[in-house]
């Protein structure tokens, strides 16, 4: 159901010299940002700040690094309550898209307010199973079913940790 | 009014079903049956026993005595009534992995169950409540979310992540796909008979809901059948109202009334205009609840004795109540 788990770290990597990409700087903060008085909407540059740390599952960067995630890939509409990440597989036969789908939307899931309806999937005409993956990753059913896999939830868990 | 049925942070509330009499439903994820005392409900009793994983659905039998829940651990557990408490009778095992839906045949001597290793099951239960697979169909070639039984023949009706609906019925010991109604462009996620069982009402991840016409043979339409099992033709599709998954659809068998349960957090109501043609009918919106929830509603269901009361629920954690009239002019 869900794509390579079991590729982590051994092994042949598929994808041996990925392109990396040098990390955007710290966001500047606004005047309207720093008064209290004023909400702060949430914004595709905020989104894009949840989910560039992420860990790719083989290599030891971030999605940001590899380019798998970018700020332009994110849409956001905060009045609408709606998010749309496009991801970018390193290579168009990955078999690491749906794990990687499934962190982005794990973690937006775990930081977002519950009002938020996310939709992540990949950018078009980079993948050569971009309609599979997209349909598992958007059943919300399927992703509730593949997180309550203990091993599975660990992976993911380790692609979303902070590295040290 | 609105129920917290919320029992562990965070957990959704995914299916609900109303008891025949109207008077008390169950409402699982969290595992909890409900009975109306007056005008509030109290939580008479919480299962938390019999499974492993994720509770999917529940299912009343047609006698009310009994309920089937269906689970993620892969697993269907039946439950006898004994006033309020309730007592596992029986676990059915067989599916690979998570079962995802359940449903009673009128009779009361069938129970269907529907799971993501793509099969569709048949139990047939008799006076001991003895429960015996007959029948485990392979048709469909994806998850299957939902199956449903027709009010009064013994047909069987599943909807799947292939995009299909395929109805089943039994043929000498065995049970085999009948039809298979394409048109959907995405997962088929709920099913329901119209009150007569002549139509099919299917909603899906495609935003629409279609509803299907059975045509038998030497029909006087002229719809082409296959020997002797009738055609399905989908005769309308309501496209445009819905803006995100339609999780459920349940179709009022006192009124004739549509509802749907949205992810964008709303419920609507349908109602056939009298003046449409009965082969092309046409359906109008009569009903409009957005923000029905915060968050997706995933099950919407008719009582089957008070017109008008609806019940939905939602990942929000509730378990709403609502009076649905039908507005004057209609």
């Amino acid at each position: 159901m869900v794509g390579g788990g079991g590729g982590v770290g051994s092994g042949l990597l598929e994808n041996a010299n990925p392109l990396i990409y040098e990390r955007s700087g710290e966001r500047p903060v606004t005047a309207g940002e720093e008064d209290e008085q004023v909400p702060d909407s949430i914004d595709a540059r905020e989104i894009f700040d949840l989910i560039r740390s992420i860990n790719d599952p083989e290599h030891p960067l971030t999605l940001e690094e590899l380019n798998v995630v970018e700020q332009v890939r994110v849409q956001v509409s905060d009045p609408e309550s709606t998010v749309a990440v496009a991801f970018t597989p390193t290579i168009p036969h990955c078999s690491m898209a749906t794990l990687i789908g499934l962190s982005i939307k794990v973690k937006l899931l775990r930081s977002l307010p519950q009002r938020f309806k996310m939709d992540v999937h990949i950018t078009p005409g980079t993948h050569a199973s971009e309609h599979a993956v997209n349909k598992q990753l958007a059943d919300k059913e399927r992703v509730a079913a593949a997180l309550e896999n203990t091993h599975l939830l660990e992976v993911v868990n380790q692609c979303l940790s902070a590295r040290s | 009014m609105r129920l917290q049925a919320r029992g562990k942070e965070g957990e959704a509330t995914f299916k609900l079903d109303v008891i025949h009499s109207g008077k008390d439903f169950w409402g699982e994820g969290v595992g909890k049956y409900w009975k109306q005392k007056c005008d509030s409900w109290i939580c008479k009793s919480v299962l938390s026993e019999g499974h492993q994983r994720t509770v999917r659905k529940v299912a009343w039998s047609p006698c009310g005595n009994y309920l089937a829940s269906a689970s993620f651990d892969a697993t269907t557990c039946i439950w006898k009534k004994n006033q309020d408490d309730f007592e596992c009778v029986t676990t059915l095992e067989g599916h690979e992995n998570e079962v995802k839906s359940v449903a009673w045949a009128p009779s009361g001597n069938l129970l269907a169950t529907c799971s993501r290793d793509k099969s569709v099951w048949v139990w047939e239960v008799d006076e001991e409540d003895e429960y015996e697979c007959v029948s485990v169909l392979n048709s469909h070639t994806q998850d299957v979310k939902h199956v449903v039984w027709h009010p009064s023949q013994e047909l069987l009706a599943s909807a799947s992540y292939d995009d299909t609906v395929k109805l089943y019925r039994e043929e000498e010991d065995d049970w085999v796909c009948c039809a298979t109604l394409e048109g959907h462009e995405s997962t088929v996620w709920s099913l329901a008979f119209d009150p007569s069982g002549q139509r099919l009402a299917s909603c899906s991840d495609d935003r629409t809901v279609r509803i299907w016409r059975q045509y038998p043979p030497d029909n006087e339409q002229g719809v082409a059948c296959s020997g002797s099992d009738p055609s399905w033709k989908c005769i309308c599709t309501l496209s445009g109202f819905h803006s995100r998954t339609i999780y459920d659809v349940a179709w009022c068998q006192l009124t004739g009334a549509l509802a749907t349960a949205c992810g964008d957090d709303a419920i609507r109501v349908f109602e056939e205009d009298p003046s449409s043609d009965p082969q092309q009918p046409t359906f109008s919106l009569t009903a409009h609840l957005p923000q029905a929830h915060s968050q997706d509603v995933n099950c919407v269901a008719w009582n089957p004795k008070e017109q008008g009361l609806l019940a939905s629920c939602s990942d929000d954690g509730e378990v709403a109540f609502w009076k649905y009239q039908r507005p004057e002019g209609i």
